[in-house]
């Protein structure tokens, strides 16, 4: 008899598990600024080392194709490699017995047109494209470069202010990114190649809540320039464009339609994941700057608009996205149902809905979805759930917003496509019926839902909330002049509006809804635009030294996430879930940074992307 | 078991469930290319040489371990198909010493089965490796008295390795699967008596570049050598062999496919069974013991087959046929050994009945 063994059938396999965690923690940590060629190479040889060895076209078919990939990463490969390449990699994508071969030849074939300009520089011009280049990876990623090494460095001294003047320095809004931004600037956080990327964000809360933002003094405004510029829209990029531009000197007028300022950040997000008066932090602080007007409940139409670009020397467009998309389905509009936005508008100005005894569905996956679902369990609904046609993976509300919304109880009725709304004589919403839904074949990356061979479902429902996607009102401003393209606006990656002198476009009216930091960056980008479209290249003070810098501490250390009040007892209050670092915490947070503006490519020139 | 039907180039073909495409094929007489599939052996579709377009499919299927379908329809040549079998091949031939593939008249390559790169190659108008490495040449395995491993010559199609799991159950020639650095564990190197190799020779058959080869076959060049089909004499299992004969004298035996061997013989079948034949010690004539001098001496056959006759007949009667028993040698057909048991039980009237056949 043959004996048998619990060894795991390879002895290495079973450190293997852990040494692989720290390869997918180092391909997670790739540098932004990377050739996407040399990266394309590694992925070649690691698609090689995989091989078992069995099929000429892996075995023998990807080292070759490494061979010759690598001679098109050190730009010494002509057209007739390319060719090479493509043929064989064509070959094995065709021929390989498992996807261990057809999988790399089909990516690396994939990376031909992904990344058509770095191969065509590599090939024609001998080097890699102009912008492949390194820099510190948070401030590269955060979309509006924000010193954040620094910053990291003034909380880990105790120096709350001079974190948040850091901040300031290129986001007027540190507050608000405290507690909502999305961080990008910790995906690819160098730390992560030791044990996990940096709490950016929970660092940044505990300055703000240490040292107020209205409390901390502004850096000095420049001499006024006599110019005056019109921003339409007080959200996040409204108010971030008349910041810098009220620092440069001029002078700036804010029209908005709602009766406050703040835009999504006010009437977007609910106050329980952002307390109004902390948000009121943020505006105060801004609006301390000096010149600049604000003009609420005025909703600016074509003629004004003409008006206002023809009485001001420049105009900011950041009128957001805040119409609610309309799902029609039958008895879409029976009483009880609503649009997402409109009921999180309602919010900001402080009217709170009651849905006391009310069954609540919301329809949707994505982050205005988990903001309704959890204001109606706040708002004292018996159920509430949310209905979704793709699955809980596929959501594009943050993983962490989807966990908590399931946490204060909320069901996730997944795979569940809308059809139609059940109403009472009365015209009364009643019921919400569904289709089930199978994921399907990927494209464009992400599942397709298909019907699935199943029965409808029916949910009881006395309110349905629609959190679909947000329309942008382009139509007076097309009247204007002012181009669309399928809904949102177009401009230039300077946001200068296409066809127009004076007028500059930006935010979720640009973009589509994105994210609140996207939004501020765009309002930065718009104001330094604007003031060199006006002659001038005003420089703005910081007021605020970088610490020098500790050497690495390279012993691996847990993350500090930051927990939220228990589920039972946050779910009946407006107040904020979650709960800042303590001191501890923060300090060994901060103590994990790398400080790569002085270790690795931030110290050498080109190595930062800074606005001076 | 049912049937199903399929076309291939056109022709529509009925073949039993479970047939591959390339069984299917080969009963319509289409030719597929085939590198690295030993028949009943080794279809672990490793060369991708003997891929065919399958309508519907987006990609091509190898053909050897392709189970046919109903409906399937079969493209055995097309320009996608040339140019991936080409760059197979390419790939192949490109880490080999170039007498593996290239032909050269002068070549060693002795055995039929050793011209099959060639011939491909050949076909497929192969003349330079594009992707030429420069590899330092491996070190031969060369110990073994009979078989030979020449790294620098093997495509690692892994044939022989087929052979001797599959077919010989010897499992003893596996393969080292190390990735990239892939490579044929052949036992005939320093080691090779103390490994569980039997020195079959089945690899050497199997192998379709002459990597693996039987020693015996540096003795003669294919052109010169006579085949002649008989059985092998070495015990009563009965493997059919093909007989080479060179100048009158028999210099190598290859296994036949016989329905007791399919194509497989042992060591001794395969090194043993002819050598005796021109051995200075076989016995050529009967002898008869000369009883005065205790020597042999030399008979001839009726002399010693009535001295053997009375002598029993003398024992039977006197003594009964229990008296007599029958000993055969192993080293003789089952059919004799057969005729030799008949006898004795019906003309020696003994059940003492037994051989050595225990090899």
């Amino acid at each position: 008899m043959v004996k048998l063994s619990i060894a795991p059938k390879s002895h290495a396999d079973a450190q293997l598990t852990e040494y692989l965690e720290t390869y997918a923690r180092r391909i997670q940590a790739t540098p932004p600024g990377m050739c996407p060629l040399a990266l394309q190479l590694t992925l070649l040889q690691a698609s090689a080392a995989q091989t078992c060895g069995k099929c000429v076209p892996c075995r023998d078919g990807l080292p070759q194709l490494a061979a010759l990939f690598e001679k098109v990463v050190a730009c010494q490969a002509d057209e007739s490699t390319l060719t090479q390449i493509k043929e064989l990699a064509r070959m094995v994508k065709g021929s390989s017995d498992c996807a261990i071969g057809y999988e790399a030849a089909r990516s690396l074939l994939e990376s031909m047109n992904t990344f058509a300009g770095e191969y065509s520089s590599h090939i024609n011009n001998k080097v890699c494209t102009q912008d492949i280049e390194q820099t510190v990876p948070c401030e590269t990623l955060c979309p509006a470069h924000v010193d954040i090494p620094s910053y990291i460095a003034l909380v880990g001294e105790g120096d709350y202010a001079g974190a948040v003047n850091m901040v300031r320095k290129d986001n007027p809004f540190p507050t608000a990114c405290a507690y909502v931004c999305e961080h990008p600037c910790e995906s690819k956080c160098r730390r992560t190649l030791i044990d996990a990327p940096l709490n950016i964000r929970g660092i940044k809360r505990y300055a703000v809540d240490e040292a107020p933002v209205d409390t901390v003094p502004i850096p000095k405004r420049n001499p006024d320039t006599g110019r005056k510029i019109a921003v339409i829209g007080g959200g996040p990029s409204g108010l971030t464009c008349a910041y810098f531009l009220a620092q440069m000197g001029h002078a700036v007028t804010v029209f908005e339609a709602h009766k406050q300022i703040g835009g999504m950040l006010r009437y977007g997000i609910p106050a329980y994941r952002f307390p109004r008066e902390r948000l009121d932090e943020d505006i105060q602080a801004i609006l301390a700057v000096g010149g600049i007007e604000v003009k609420c409940e005025v909703t600016v139409d074509a003629r004004q608009m003409k008006e206002i670009a023809e009485t001001y020397d420049a105009v900011f467009v950041s009128i957001g996205a805040h119409v609610g998309k309309p799902l029609n389905i039958p008895g879409s509009d029976s009483k009880g149902v609503y649009s997402a936005v409109e009921l999180l508008s309602t919010i900001g100005d402080g009217n709170y809905p009651d849905f006391t005894g009310k069954r609540v569905v919301v329809v949707g996956g994505g982050n205005v979805a988990m903001d309704c679902a959890r204001t109606a369990v706040r708002s004292g609904a018996k159920s509430v759930g949310i209905v979704y046609r793709r699955r809980k993976e596929d959501m594009t509300a943050l993983a962490a917003e989807v966990e908590s919304a399931i946490a204060e109880g909320i069901d996730m009725i997944l795979l569940a496509a809308p059809v139609s709304i059940e109403t009472d004589e009365q015209g009364n919403c009643k019921a919400l019926h569904m289709q089930p839904q199978l994921i399907g074949p990927v494209k464009g990356g992400r599942p397709t839902p298909v019907d699935a061979n199943k029965d409808q479902v029916r949910i009881p429902a006395d309110i349905v909330l629609m959190a679909v996607g947000q329309d942008i009102v382009t139509q007076p401003f097309e009247e204007y002049g002012m181009q669309a393209h399928r809904g949102a606006f177009v401009a230039d990656e300077y946001l200068k509006a296409q066809g127009l002198e004076n007028v500059f476009v930006g935010g979720d009216c640009q973009t589509r809804p994105a994210t609140a930091i996207k939004a501020i960056a765009a309002g930065k980008v718009a104001a330094r635009n604007i003031d060199e479209y006006l002659g001038y290249r005003h420089k703005l003070t910081c007021d605020v030294v970088s610490p020098e810098p500790h050497a690495n501490d390279r012993t691996p250390m847990g993350r500090v996430d930051l927990i939220e009040r228990p589920a039972h007892i946050r779910k009946n209050d407006f107040e904020d879930v979650e709960l800042g670092m303590s001191l501890e915490e923060v300090k060994q947070e901060c103590a994990r940074c790398l400080r790569c503006d002085h270790y690795g490519c931030g110290e050498q020139e080109g190595g930062r992307v800074q606005y001076v | 078991m049912s049937n199903i039907k399929l076309t291939i180039d056109g022709k529509t073909l009925e073949v039993v469930k479970g047939t591959t495409i390339l069984a299917a094929a080969q009963m319509a007489d289409i030719k597929i290319p085939t590198l690295c599939f030993l028949k009943d052996r080794s279809a672990i579709g490793s060369c991708r040489v003997c891929v065919v377009e399958v309508e519907g499919m987006e990609y091509p299927l190898p053909a050897c371990k392709t189970v046919a379908r109903d409906g399937m329809v079969v493209t055995t040549s097309s320009e996608r198909l040339t140019t991936y079998r080409r760059i197979a091949l390419d790939l192949i031939v490109s880490n080999l010493s170039e007498e593996a593939w290239k032909v050269d008249e002068a070549s060693s390559a002795a055995d039929t089965n050793n011209n099959q790169l060639q011939t491909l190659c050949q076909e497929y108008g192969i003349e330079t490796a594009s992707f030429k490495t420069a590899a330092p040449p491996k070190p031969k395995y060369d110990s073994n008295p009979f078989l030979s491993f020449d790294p620098n010559l093997c495509i690692r199609c892994q044939r022989c390795v087929g052979a001797c799991n599959s077919a010989a159950r010897n499992h003893t020639l596996r393969t080292g699967k190390k990735g990239t650095r892939t490579t044929i564990s052949a036992p005939f190197g320093k080691n090779w008596k103390s490994t569980e190799c039997e020195s079959c020779g089945n690899c050497a058959q199997a192998c379709p570049t002459g990597a693996i080869k039987a020693k015996v076959k540096l003795n003669y060049q294919p052109g010169e050598v006579q085949t002649t089909r008989t059985t092998c004499p070495f015990c009563g299992v009965g493997c059919q062999i093909d007989l080479k004969t060179k100048d009158g004298k028999l210099v190598d035996v290859e296994g036949a496919n016989g329905p007791a061997n399919k194509g497989l013989l042992c060591v001794k079948g395969r090194y043993g069974s002819y050598n005796f034949v021109d051995s200075n010690d076989r016995i050529r004539t009967p002898l008869i013991k000369n009883k005065q001098t205790g020597e042999f001496e030399v008979a001839s056959w009726d002399e010693a087959l009535t001295l053997v006759t009375s002598r029993l007949s003398d024992i039977k009667k006197q003594h009964g046929g229990d008296s007599i028993a029958a000993f055969a040698c192993s080293r003789s057909t089952n059919e004799d050994v057969y005729l030799f048991q008949k006898m004795a039980r019906t003309v020696f009237e003994t059940n003492n009945v037994d051989n050595c056949a225990r090899v």
